[in-house]
């Protein structure tokens, strides 16, 4: 099936160039044809590796106390914004 | 001592960036005020230089990207908190490929970084700067992040020793997510002993990082013994056929007799389903990474495009903006792979045959300690040489990418050098936990086999 690099590049939140839209789309269908050759293997009843952990990581305890800590502050949250006024996080208009 | 220790790898790297640019960032003045602070610890003075893709407190984490060109972390890394616990000064950030994604550090934001043995080639990548940055001797360690091969990738081209450990054994917090299930922090060194001090440092437990496993943390220094009797090390002898170097395969091939010698038992082993793990990958990875890089969106940190006039809108054009034309193609090929409709019929499959290779692994492992393979196909190639080919650079990656989607460790180590004097690295892969043997068998066979070539271009 031919793959809509428009509506893939609209779920990404990429603005892409026309220029880009033209070269990524059969590089994208050359590598997914790569890929689709895992279809020759059987995977009937295997379970997917999921998390990829190993056996002691998947015992691992991952529990902690629920305890108040210190955060980061208002002011260094903000220190790395590209637009931050009064306080906050500005962005463009939403609607 | 630890001052001047510390001026002298500032010096060198200042010295040989503008023919390496290994380093995206040096920190002069900070390191030698950090070099007079310093206590006691395990790494007292010693200098390290850390990929740009790790949290350092008052330094810049780029991820070689310009979304992230200006960013400044407010907190360490938890590796970086043990290093710096263990007296070690981190003297600068190095160069790598934008967000670790690629094998030749030519998708950096910030130029490529130079082969120190032939700066018309790669350094390898996606760690290339750290790599580079211990094979010219300007740093004793370095660290980077491996999520297909980006420690020993690099490590081989560059003529180093890089160590990805078993998945959990270091903390991810503070390393910027690629893909959250395979990245894995590394050790490059040119002495197997650095390697084994600095993993004793970064590893085991931390509450930050939920995968990183409660596993003691041995001294790794006390397994270089040089013992080999009664190892059994497993050849895959389908893995040396078709696409790998002539020489690289003869180089290979010797390290084996090396080991034999040693009193090493060579052992018969197949991975079946190894030559599918580079399809697995792209999707796994890219799928990850699709849903780790939606963060940067120009709101919190980071690069935002002017001109735009509504949220949705300046989203897209940061991103458009922002990324490099590689990640905007994994960000896209996992966008798509897991898609409605897709998921079941491309990730799901993966993470099938994922499942397929890791028991490839644990049935080899009941008969040997060590796989042997090549780290890399072939030495450094050239500068340019493979840019507009995506899938011929991804196989690159054939023999070390395995080795994350199975969650085992893995250590590439330099065995000569090839007839235009390029390194070659060999890769040992062991089962969960096994670090302790992969380092002695590394270290056994260092000294049997010293690498004592230098590059051309090095700190003198």
């Amino acid at each position: 099936m031919p793959i809509d690099i428009e509506k893939v590049a609209q779920l990404a939140h990429l603005d892409l160039a026309e220029e880009e839209l033209k070269t990524f789309g059969p590089q994208i269908a050359g590598i997914v044809s790569y890929v689709e050759q895992l279809n020759e293997i059987d995977t009937t009843n295997v379970e997917p590796a999921i998390g990829g952990l190993t056996p002691e990581g998947e015992t691992t305890g991952t529990v902690r106390d629920d305890e108040i800590r210190g955060s980061l502050g208002q002011k260094t949250a903000l220190a790395e914004a590209p637009d931050a006024a009064s306080g906050h996080f500005r962005v463009p208009k939403v609607l | 001592m630890s001052r001047q220790t510390v001026e002298f790898s500032v010096t060198a790297a200042e010295k040989l960036n503008e023919t390496l640019n290994a380093f995206l960032q040096i920190d002069r003045e900070g390191a030698l005020q950090r070099a007079t602070e310093i206590e006691a610890g395990p790494l007292a003075g010693v200098p390290i230089a850390i990929k740009d893709n790790i949290c350092v407190k008052g330094m810049q984490a780029s991820c070689g990207s310009k979304i992230l060109g200006d960013y400044h972390p407010p907190y360490n890394a938890t590796v970086i908190e043990r290093l710096i616990k263990a007296g070690a000064v981190v003297i600068g950030k190095t160069n790598c490929d934008e967000f670790a994604m690629g094998s030749s550090n030519e998708n950096s934001a910030f130029g490529p970084v130079r082969n120190p043995w032939d700066t018309t080639r790669v350094s390898g990548g996606s760690s290339g700067g750290s790599a580079t940055a211990v094979a010219a001797g300007i740093v004793p360690v370095a660290l980077g992040s491996d999520t297909g091969g980006s420690v020993r990738q690099p490590a081989s081209l560059c003529g180093v020793i890089g160590l990805k450990p078993t998945y959990g054994r270091i903390s991810r917090y503070g390393l910027v997510a690629f893909a959250s299930s395979l990245d894995q922090i590394g050790v490059f060194a040119r002495e197997v002993e650095d390697v084994a001090r600095v993993l004793g440092v970064i590893a085991g437990r931390d509450n930050h990082d939920a995968t990183s496993a409660d596993v003691p943390v041995p001294d790794y220094t006390a397994s270089l013994t040089g013992d080999l009797k009664g190892a059994r090390l497993g050849f895959p002898r389908t893995l040396f056929g078709k696409g790998l170097d002539e020489e690289v395969k003869q180089s290979v091939e010797s390290v084996v007799d090396v080991y034999r010698d040693l009193g090493a038992e060579i052992v018969d082993i197949e991975l079946p389903n190894a030559g599918y793990a580079i399809a697995v990958y792209y999707i796994i990875a890219t799928a990850e990474a699709s849903s780790n890089l939606a963060r940067f969106d120009g709101v919190r940190y980071g690069f935002r495009a002017e001109e735009a006039h509504e949220l949705r809108q300046m989203y897209s054009k940061t991103r458009e903006e922002g990324f490099g034309p590689e990640v905007k193609r994994r960000i896209m090929l996992g966008t798509y792979v897991l898609s409605a409709g897709y998921y079941d019929a491309y990730y799901r499959k993966a993470q099938q045959v994922r499942t397929l290779i890791k028991n490839n692994f644990l049935e080899a492992f009941k008969r040997c300690d060590a796989i042997i393979t090549p780290t890399s196909p072939t030495p450094a190639f050239a500068i340019g040489e493979k840019v507009d080919d995506p899938l011929a650079m991804y196989l690159n990656d054939i023999y070390t990418v395995t080795a994350n989607l199975a969650g085992i460790p893995g250590i590439s180590v330099p065995c000569g050098l090839s007839s235009e004097r390029l390194p070659i690295g060999f890769q040992l892969l062991g089962p969960y936990w096994s670090e302790p043997q992969l380092l002695k068998l590394a270290h056994a066979y260092e000294q049997a086999r010293p690498f004592l070539e230098r590059p051309p271009i090095s700190a003198s």
